[in-house]
């Protein structure tokens, strides 16, 4: 059996990378991806501790976390995609209107 | 009777709110005149019912005192406790001055009904008029001290308002100002006076105070501090010497203000409040020995400077704080009653004297300069008789009403064991000065040749409205005296029972005269009568005199004509340094680098830390997901590390 230890840290893993990527990275399309990781951890998570203690909650939330991420990409990329209009390129240090 | 008393006080008090609220609506000049002299008369006439009623009574009812409501009362019951309520006392010297003041006062608005016709203000002038009764009646009939004191800011009040009358002219607001000033000074002496009175006797009641007082000694130092502090409020009611600069400059104001105010009433509350607390300062004979000198000091400072004045209203306003100097001269000798009697009879001649020189100067179209005058008895013969007759009031020509009052005083000043010889040489030489100063004012106004351009100015006769009250205080002056003749004195019975207590702690005898008294009253009468046939004989027939006499000491005429130099010597030493010291010190260093810098300060440092706080919001939403991130860090390295 794979130890639980390992999906944690896999998850986490995955979770720092994500941050990491949200906060460094420079191409609005690069940071939703990160965001998606950082779900995408947080399922792993979910389904490992659902299979360990073999209870079904945790891989029903699996499903909600994925419909909200699902639905939090659409509308994010709709927000690019007007922001690209406006302001002809996705680089998020250019975007700094709500600032003092 | 005593039900109707507050209605002495309440008549006034109408008037004011009356015309003070709906005088500018009203159109008609009469009726503003009427309303405004009618309650004054209403007061006039209660007050002599009241009168009347109580020379029927014996002496032991004269004196009551008449509640209104509680006015101010804390900790009642415990030792502390302080009440003052708004009651008043009638006795034989509150209705005595009652009906002085709303007797001349009722004759003064009938006659401002002329003098005052066509002004902008009049309703403004006679709702102020209306409203100075009332706080006079105030301050002569309270029966406690705070009362009285709201009296006594009242007419000091009605003093700035009515002498500023004319606010679009610079010097009388800056004269309304001085006196209101000048008062102050006064006032704050008798502030600390009535705190002083508080802590020691624990009331400020009359008759509390002054049934504590009759139980101690002569000599008390505490009570010598209370005389001392009240009188300096008298100095500035009363404008003695050194608060007596504002009467002059309140001479801006509308001459029958000056009548009233400056003249019969307000200046005699100094008077009427040493009188009132005639025990207490019987208590404390260094004080009586101020008082005394004090007043004839300014008795006969203030005759020398009217010598040479050339403003008719000035002579008259040195002529009365000269007399107000009399009157605390005889305070000063403790002879009360005589200081009183002189305050009734000054207050008829003097009134008198100043509605005369109104209606010159109505006559004259507002000139007030003397040696623009001369030879105005042809044309204002009524004018010119009443003044005639004030001005022998005032000299101290037998029978008229100057003669006994003045003469009772020096008699005291010469007799009592509070006086001397010299207060009563100094007093016949000041009512020598009084004499020449007062018949050069009528020679050089009445007679003699015109100095001015006749064919140009037709002086005309005052309105009835105008001579009536002359001739009604005419008839005054001639006959008041004889209430107040020697060993057989009518006022001084009457007022008796109230200086008794003082008298008594002063073991005061009454002098019999005998030849003495006769003598000294003929080398006064004498000395006076001189004086007037001086006056005539330099200002008729030979007034080259007074122009040498000024070519050849021009720096003693100067300093007379300048009123020895006494404003600017204020000015310099007192006004200058606190306008300086204001200007440097308090405005500049204080309010501006302290006050100023503390506020504007503190709101510059939360403008500094709003600025570096504002360099969170970089616009960048990646730099806040950074904090965002950090903050999840933190937490969790948190939790695990617990």
């Amino acid at each position: 059996m794979v130890p639980l230890q390992a999906y944690l840290i896999l998850s986490a893993i995955m979770f720092i990378i994500g941050a990491l990527g949200v906060v460094a990275r420079r191409n609005a399309i690069i940071v939703f991806m990160s965001i998606e990781l950082m779900l995408n951890a947080v399922n792993v998570s979910l389904v490992a501790f659902s299979a360990f203690f073999g209870d079904a909650t945790g891989q029903a939330l699996v499903f909600f976390v994925m419909t909200v991420a699902a639905a939090e990409a659409a509308v994010g990329l709709a927000i690019v995609i007007a922001l690209f209009r406006r302001k002809q390129t996705v680089n998020l240090d250019e975007i700094n209107i709500l600032k003092w | 009777m005593v039900a109707y008393t507050p209605l002495l006080v309440v008549f006034p008090l109408l008037g004011f709110l009356v015309l003070g609220l709906f005088g500018s609506r009203m159109k008609n000049e009469k009726l503003i005149g009427i309303l405004g002299s009618g309650v004054v008369g209403a007061s006039f006439f209660l007050a002599s019912a009241m009168f009347i009623h109580m020379l029927g009574s014996e002496p032991e009812q004269r004196s009551y005192v008449v509640p209104v409501f509680t006015w101010l009362s804390a900790f009642t019951g415990t030792p502390g406790s302080f009440t003052a309520n708004i009651a008043y006392q009638i006795d034989q010297l509150s209705i005595l001055m009652t009906l002085v003041v709303t007797g001349v006062g009722f004759l003064i608005h009938v006659y401002s009904i002329g003098y005052m016709h066509g002004d902008r203000g009049f309703w403004r002038f006679f709702s102020y008029m209306d409203l100075f009764i009332f706080a006079m009646l105030n301050l002569v009939l309270a029966d406690n001290f705070l009362l009285m004191f709201l009296g006594w800011e009242g007419v000091g009040l009605c003093s700035y308002l009515l002498i500023g009358f004319w606010y679009e002219k610079k010097f009388t607001g800056d004269a309304a100002k001085k006196a209101f000033i000048v008062n102050r000074i006064g006032d704050f002496g008798f502030i600390l006076g009535m705190l002083l009175i508080f802590t020691t006797f624990g009331s400020l009641n009359f008759g509390s105070v002054f049934s504590g007082a009759s139980m101690l000694a002569v000599g008390n130092t505490t009570v010598l501090w209370i005389t001392l502090l009240l009188f300096v409020g008298a100095m500035g009611k009363s404008a003695q010497i050194p608060l007596y600069v504002w009467l002059p400059d309140a001479m801006a104001g509308p001459t029958p203000v000056s009548a009233l105010i400056h003249a019969a009433t307000m200046v005699t509350a100094g008077v009427y409040m040493v009188a009132r607390c005639s025990i207490l300062y019987a208590l404390a004979p260094v004080t009586l020995e101020v008082v005394a000198i004090i007043g004839v000091v300014t008795a006969v400072f203030a005759a020398t400077i009217g010598l040479v004045q050339n403003d008719i209203k000035k002579v008259l306003a040195y002529s009365t704080i000269s007399q107000l100097g009399y009157m605390f001269l005889a305070m000063g000798v403790a002879a009360f009653g005589a200081g009183i009697f002189h305050l009734m009879t000054h207050a008829f001649f003097k009134a008198l004297l100043f509605l005369g020189s109104g209606a010159v100067i109505h006559a004259m179209h507002d000139e007030q300069d003397i040696q623009k005058m001369g030879g105005l008895k042809e044309y204002l013969p009524v004018t010119y008789k009443t003044f005639l007759i004030g001005a022998i009031a005032i000299a101290g020509i037998p029978p008229f009403a100057g003669f006994f009052s003045k003469d009772e005083i020096l008699w005291n000043a010469f007799s009592s064991e509070h006086g001397s010889w010299i207060l009563w040489l100094l007093g016949v030489f000041g009512a020598a000065m009084t004499a020449f100063y007062m018949f050069r004012l009528v020679t050089l106004t009445f007679e003699g040749e015109k100095r001015f351009d006749h064919h140009r100015i037709h002086p005309h006769e005052a309105p009835k409205t105008m001579t009536v009250p002359l001739i009604i205080l005419a008839v005054l002056s001639v006959v008041g005296g004889f209430v107040g003749i020697p060993h057989a004195s009518v006022i001084e019975h009457w007022l008796d029972p109230v200086f008794t207590p003082a008298q008594y702690k002063l073991l005061a005898e009454e002098h019999a005269g005998g030849l003495l008294e006769y003598l000294l009253m003929a080398v006064s009468v004498a000395i006076a009568t001189a004086g007037i046939y001086l006056a005539r004989w330099v200002y008729l027939q030979r007034s080259e005199i007074t122009v040498s006499l000024a070519k050849r000491y021009p720096r003693l005429y100067r300093t007379l004509a300048n009123n020895y130099y006494v404003d600017e010597i204020y000015d310099a030493a007192i006004v200058d340094p606190i306008v300086k010291s204001s200007d440097e010190i308090l405005w500049k260093v204080i309010d501006v680098a302290f006050i100023d810098g503390a506020v504007n300060g503190s709101a510059k440092l939360i403008a500094n830390i709003g600025q570096s706080l504002r360099r969170l919001q970089s616009g960048v939403a990646q730099s806040y997901a950074v904090v965002f991130v950090g903050g999840i860090f933190f937490v969790i390295t948190w939790l695990l590390l617990k």
